[in-house]
């Protein structure tokens, strides 16, 4: 995939823990060029950043000790930043406990929101933003585990997708994205696809 | 379609939000608030650290459910707890805890000789211990969500640790090279199911989530599992008995991050305190190991 000038895209993995391999495996198969980011300096040079599933707060305590929070919230300014599930609630304004957060997304989110490990889930749901290869739109695949709940969007942050019963799981704020399920785990790259739409 | 709970999927992917990470023993609740702290993905609670299981001598059981709660009320991030090897009533009392995964361990005495638990009927995840390819294989096959090289728990030696993970993982890159002809032969010759061989073989890996447990007792030790290829560690009473767990805790998980970073570990490795004090394995009598256990 290329962005404006002919030059192949370059997409960052936050790499300080979690599942950042799945989202780098789904990356490659699009025909991107990624890179794992540890420190400040890897951020260089990217077009755009993916935020990946793991443990909100162990993510946030290394961001911390490595120096990585405001160059974070400085990238997420000019490029386009995803957050799944830990990283939805990284990007977010408030998790509702005290625990490091980029603050860049006017989202409110309530960790484990669904209850613990057994109460974890799949789903399909109806995302007809996302691309599609025949005109019509085909539901998508989500895997929730011990996901956060989006419990509110405000100013420039719009809800995107919703469960059945309308609680939020997926926002966008300009070129800024969250969502409380994992399309890394799936077969399925539409997520990925209209996330580097954004980066082109 | 409905919401589906329970599936293979959502078991296997918590490990896969674990990757990267420290999982700790703890046995009170400041010990969980301490290991959350330091950045801990995941808490083991239980009532004795290996170390002192091993020191105590006597049958080691599942957890006090008491104490389990109250460490589940201590901490956001996911808790696990051990259930003795084949002991499928354990299990079911730890699911009905609301545990968010069972480590069906040889650290606590087996309450069966022959047979694990059939844990594909179980809502919660279970995570077993693994010599080798063949173990791991049969743990998957019953169900297991998760793996984790054995080592020798308790010990602060990570001479098994290494063994257990280069036998895993040496195996698995042996395999990769073998013409399909051969896969029934290496499947019989590991006593794994034949399926799974396929899987491994194809995907380059085993195919849930690959911890390294047993022994590691500093910031380079899980650095050294890190490199070896394990997807992260688990931590037992390498932190609780040093002289400084707080330090110590948050030093190995900044190590598993950047563990291919020499330079990050010689800075987060300084003034740590004392570590565990350990035992030599080659000093321990053949009878006390616990890594045999599980078959």
């Amino acid at each position: 995939m290329l962005v404006g000038g002919g030059k192949r895209m370059k997409v960052g993995v936050l790499a300080l823990q979690g599942d950042f391999i799945e989202h780098q495996a789904m990356l490659g198969r699009l025909g991107v060029e990624t890179v794992q980011v540890r420190l400040p300096q890897e951020l260089e040079g990217l077009d755009a950043l993916i935020i990946p599933g793991g443990e909100s707060t162990t993510i946030g305590k290394l961001a911390e000790a490595f120096g990585l929070i405001e160059p974070l919230r400085q990238f997420g300014q000019q490029r386009p930043v995803w957050g799944t599930c830990a990283g939805a609630i990284f990007l977010s304004k408030d998790a509702r406990r005290q625990q490091p957060l980029l603050g860049i997304m006017d989202i409110m989110v309530v960790r484990n929101a669904f209850g613990r490990q057994v109460n974890s889930f799949e789903i399909d749901l109806d995302m007809p933003f996302l691309p599609s290869s025949n005109g019509h739109s085909t539901p998508f695949h989500a895997v929730f585990i011990r996901a956060p709940l989006i419990e509110s969007v405000s100013g420039n942050a719009q809800a995107l997708a919703t469960l059945p019963d309308g609680r939020i799981v997926a926002a966008r704020q300009g070129r800024l994205l969250a969502t409380s399920f994992h399309p890394e785990l799936t077969g399925d790259d539409r997520f990925h696809r209209y996330f580097l739409e954004l980066a082109k | 379609m409905e919401q589906e709970v329970a599936t293979f999927a959502v078991k296997k992917g918590l490990a896969q939000m674990l990757k990267g990470g420290v999982i700790m023993d703890v046995v009170t609740p400041e010990h969980a608030r301490i290991a959350e702290d330091a950045g801990a993905v995941a808490v083991m609670a239980l009532e004795r650290v290996p170390a002192d299981i091993r020191a105590h001598g006597g049958v080691a059981r599942m957890s006090d459910p008491e104490l389990i709660l109250k460490i589940m009320e201590a901490v956001t991030i996911p808790v696990m707890a051990k259930c003795r090897i084949g002991h499928f009533v354990e299990a079911q009392i730890l699911e009905a805890l609301g545990v968010d995964y069972i480590d069906e361990s040889e650290v606590l005495t087996p309450a069966d000789e022959e047979h694990h638990i059939y844990k594909h009927t179980f809502k919660v995840p279970f995570v077993c211990g693994a010599r080798n390819l063949g173990e791991a294989l049969r743990r998957i096959g019953e169900g297991a969500a998760m793996i984790r090289t054995k080592g020798e728990a308790g010990t602060g030696d990570v001479v098994e640790a290494v063994r257990h993970a280069r036998a895993v993982l040496g195996e698995i890159r042996r395999l990769q090279n073998l013409p399909e002809e051969e896969l029934m032969a290496f499947a019989k010759q590991w006593s794994a199911p034949y399926e799974l061989v396929c899987e491994t073989r194809s995907l380059g890996r085993l195919p849930v989530v690959n911890f390294a447990a047993g022994g590691v007792a500093t910031p380079a030790d899980a650095a050294l599992m890190m490199q070896l290829g394990v997807d992260g560690v688990f931590v037992g009473s390498g932190i609780f008995k040093s002289g400084d767990p707080a330090r110590r805790a948050a030093a190995i998980v900044k190590a598993v991050t950047h563990y291919q970073e020499p330079a990050v570990l010689a800075e987060i490795s300084r003034n740590l305190g004392e570590p565990m004090v350990g035992r030599q394995i080659s000093s321990i009598p053949e009878g006390e190991l616990i890594a045999g256990r599980g078959w």
